[in-house]
């Protein structure tokens, strides 16, 4: 048998190789199962950057939704409350080009809460089914009202409102809210363009 | 006599100091109206106890703190509640905010007032809720509520209390008159700070520019009795030396390190302002409703130390001290390394106005327009935060988040050093206000947008369950509603008509 294999290096050749093959094979195979990842780590890593407001503007009911479909190549720019900052963001984990704002999801505006005008609600509790964070608070035929901390500013109460009792407001108003603005582009730059 | 150390950079400017006349002050009669703002700390806004139309004596509290950090108002005379509503207020933006306005009587009744004759007879924590409720707060700029900085020291030993009387920056002399008018006020107030907090020394702290206040203090060091030990230090003056961790390494050559307390190393400091504001509060009972404010600049001509009631707005001290409005070039309130413009002279005096600024255009040229940095580093020299100037201005105008972060932006103080020594004349502290600004506002976005996603997932997670349980129902309801038709027939005629067929059909199968 020995002898047979010695006169037949390609034969030893062809063994090893097969047999290499065979070990490392069975390691990967051994890996794939005991190392599995659980769920699409791209999707995750997509979801933190989005802004959870949970408006589905982009087309996907939630942010989640939206971060799974742009693990798997949608595009970038369809999300306005996130905006320009967010598609940055976006651009610079995936290494690709950001894009402006695709305007038919709508436009970046300042984040806003919803506010109900309370003496106008009739109680009907839509606007808590259309909720996707559970800020509205009230029950069948008594008030609602919205909790504004926890109020993501998406809009999806607004149209279900038989009353149309709901408005969106700026939500950072005020001198606590105030900040320090970049000064100008210096002299030397302004000339250059 | 303690070793007095350097710290790193800092810069000279021109210190104007005599200007103003310290060691004097005069009382400023009372304005038509004062003007309360609810929020004149760092921290929650109070909130108004007081009805429109209420009349009020002095002393008495018109708004409570809310929360840990925040503190009260109180009337600073007798008068009449006109209005709680919008109203400019000092503050870099110039925005207005909600504030208290009193119509003074004119009679100056006050409440009658209840101090303890022996704080030692007190324990701490019944001193920190006089001060507390006596609406102090820092009154060398910051303004944070002096309570809550004595109570953060609860939770580390202290063995030093330092009163800051650096007043390192130019023109102003609020804290070297009241140094020279009252040292006993001050040395009894820090008396009792070191009471409450354990100390066991105190540090006066004076820059060499101001003798005849370390003269006094010294002098009333020597006149008075005490347990703990007791120093006044002189040491050379230099911009910002009056920085509390700049302060701290002064006199103790240790450094806070960065995101730490001063607490920390076993240090409290506190204003020599607070210190008296202290003292009133406990042994006389009396609320922080005066101070003295530095009125100064060539556009005035009476420049001077006030003792001004708070509320008071700047145009009536402006027209006591003279004011030149066709030689004054712009407002500021505070000092000019530190301050800020201000757009509307209706706004008041609160507990941080340390300085009304009022300069010519030769005092104050307006700045040139911002030039390339030339990467000459001495923004990095001045820094005595040792922070690297040139490199937060670079990030800063990148926004880039991550690295700014990396080089320390938080644990620059924004004195302006930098900015000052710039040859291009770049607003750099102007940049760094602005990205620390992005950065909280990037920090309180991320906090908000991990709640709503928790939020979406429960409601999500809540809205499966209920359509699981329906769905269970459902199919409760149908087997039951199955088990009911087969008792009720005992053998249904369709399925035994199928049955009969098809045993004829398999029958016929066989057959072929």
């Amino acid at each position: 048998m020995i002898d047979t294999l010695m006169q037949n290096p390609t034969g030893i050749a062809l063994l090893a190789l097969l047999g290499l093959g065979a070990v490392f094979g069975a390691l990967l195979g051994f890996a794939a199962v005991r190392f599995r990842t659980e769920g699409n780590p791209i999707a995750d890593q997509v979801n933190q950057l989005l802004p959870q407001t949970q408006c589905g503007q982009c087309g996907f009911p939630g942010c989640r939704p939206y971060a799974e479909a742009i693990a798997n190549g949608e595009a970038i720019n369809k999300c306005p409350p996130g905006g320009q900052e967010t598609i940055e963001a976006l651009a610079s984990l995936l290494d690709v080009e950001p894009e402006p704002l695709d305007a038919e999801h709508g436009e970046e505006k300042a984040p806003r809460v919803a506010l109900i005008r309370e003496a106008e609600c009739i109680g009907c509790t839509k606007c808590i089914q259309a909720c996707p964070v559970d800020a509205i608070l009230g029950a069948a035929k008594v008030m609602h009202t919205v909790i504004a901390d926890e109020c993501t500013g998406c809009d999806l109460c607004v149209d279900p409102c038989p009353v149309d009792c709901i408005d969106m407001i700026e939500r950072k108003t005020g001198i606590q809210h105030w900040r320090w603005q970049s000064p100008d582009v210096i002299a030397s730059d302004r000339v250059a363009a | 006599m303690i070793e007095v150390h350097t710290i790193k950079g800092g810069i000279h400017p021109p210190e104007e100091k005599a200007l103003s006349n310290p060691g004097h002050v005069i009382d400023c009669p009372m304005p038509p109206k004062l003007i309360l703002p609810l929020n004149q700390h760092i921290g929650a806004a109070a909130e108004p106890i007081v009805a429109v139309g209420q009349y009020v004596l002095g002393g008495e509290c018109l708004a409570t703190a809310t929360g840990l950090v925040s503190a009260n108002v109180h009337a600073p005379t007798s008068g009449v509640i006109a209005s709680i509503d919008d109203h400019p207020v000092p503050h870099a933006s110039g925005l207005s905010n909600c504030c208290i306005e009193l119509i003074p009587d004119g009679e100056d009744k006050w409440l009658a007032l209840n101090g303890t004759d022996d704080f030692r007879q007190a324990t701490p924590a019944d001193l920190v809720t006089a001060i507390r409720c006596a609406g102090i707060s820092g009154m060398g700029g910051a303004g944070f509520p002096t309570a809550v900085k004595l109570m953060a020291s609860d939770r580390t030993p202290i063995d030093t209390l330092i009163i800051n009387g650096t007043e390192c920056e130019p023109y102003i002399t609020a804290d070297d008159t009241l140094m020279q008018v009252n040292p006993a006020g001050i040395i009894e107030g820090a008396e009792i700070l070191a009471f409450i907090v354990g100390a066991e020394r105190i540090l006066f702290a004076v820059e060499d520019n101001k003798p005849e206040a370390a003269a006094a203090l010294t002098q009333a060091v020597v006149d008075t009795a005490s347990s703990v030990a007791r120093e006044v230090v002189t040491f050379p003056t230099k911009y910002p030396s009056g920085g509390e961790k700049q302060l701290i390494e002064i006199l103790t050559g240790q450094q806070v390190p960065s995101g730490k307390l001063p607490a920390d190393l076993g240090i409290v400091c506190q204003n020599t302002g607070t210190a008296v504001a202290v003292r009133d509060a406990v042994v006389a009972g009396r609320p922080l409703t005066h101070r003295i404010v530095t009125l100064t600049g060539r556009a005035l001509n009476k420049p001077a130390n006030y003792r001004v009631p708070l509320g008071t707005p700047i145009e009536f001290l402006l027209s006591i001290a003279g004011y030149q409005a066709e030689q004054s070039s712009r407002l500021v309130h505070g000092g000019p390394m530190m301050g800020f413009a201000i757009d509307d002279p209706r706004i008041p005096v609160v507990k941080t106005t340390n300085c009304v600024l009022a300069p010519t255009e030769q005092e104050f040229p307006s700045a040139p327009s911002a030039q390339a940095c030339i990467r000459c580093g001495h923004c990095a020299e001045a820094c005595p935060a040792s922070l690297l100037p040139q490199q937060l201005y670079w990030y800063a105008r990148a926004r880039d988040q991550e690295q700014l972060e990396r080089h320390n932006l938080f644990d620059c103080i924004e004195c302006g050093a930098c900015a000052w020594v710039c040859p291009s004349h770049i607003p750099l502290v102007q940049y760094y206000r602005a990205a620390k600004g992005f950065i909280q506002d990037s920090r309180e976005e991320k906090i908000r947008s991990e709640r709503s996603q928790a939020r979406f997932e429960a409601r999500q997670a809540r809205v499966e369950r209920e359509a699981q349980a329906r769905e269970a129902k459902r199919a409760a309801r149908k087997a039951a509603a199955q088990a009911k038709t087969t008792q009720d027939t005992e053998e249904d005629p369709i399925q035994a008509a199928v049955a009969r067929a098809k045993a004829r059909k398999s029958e016929q199968e066989v057959t072929e």
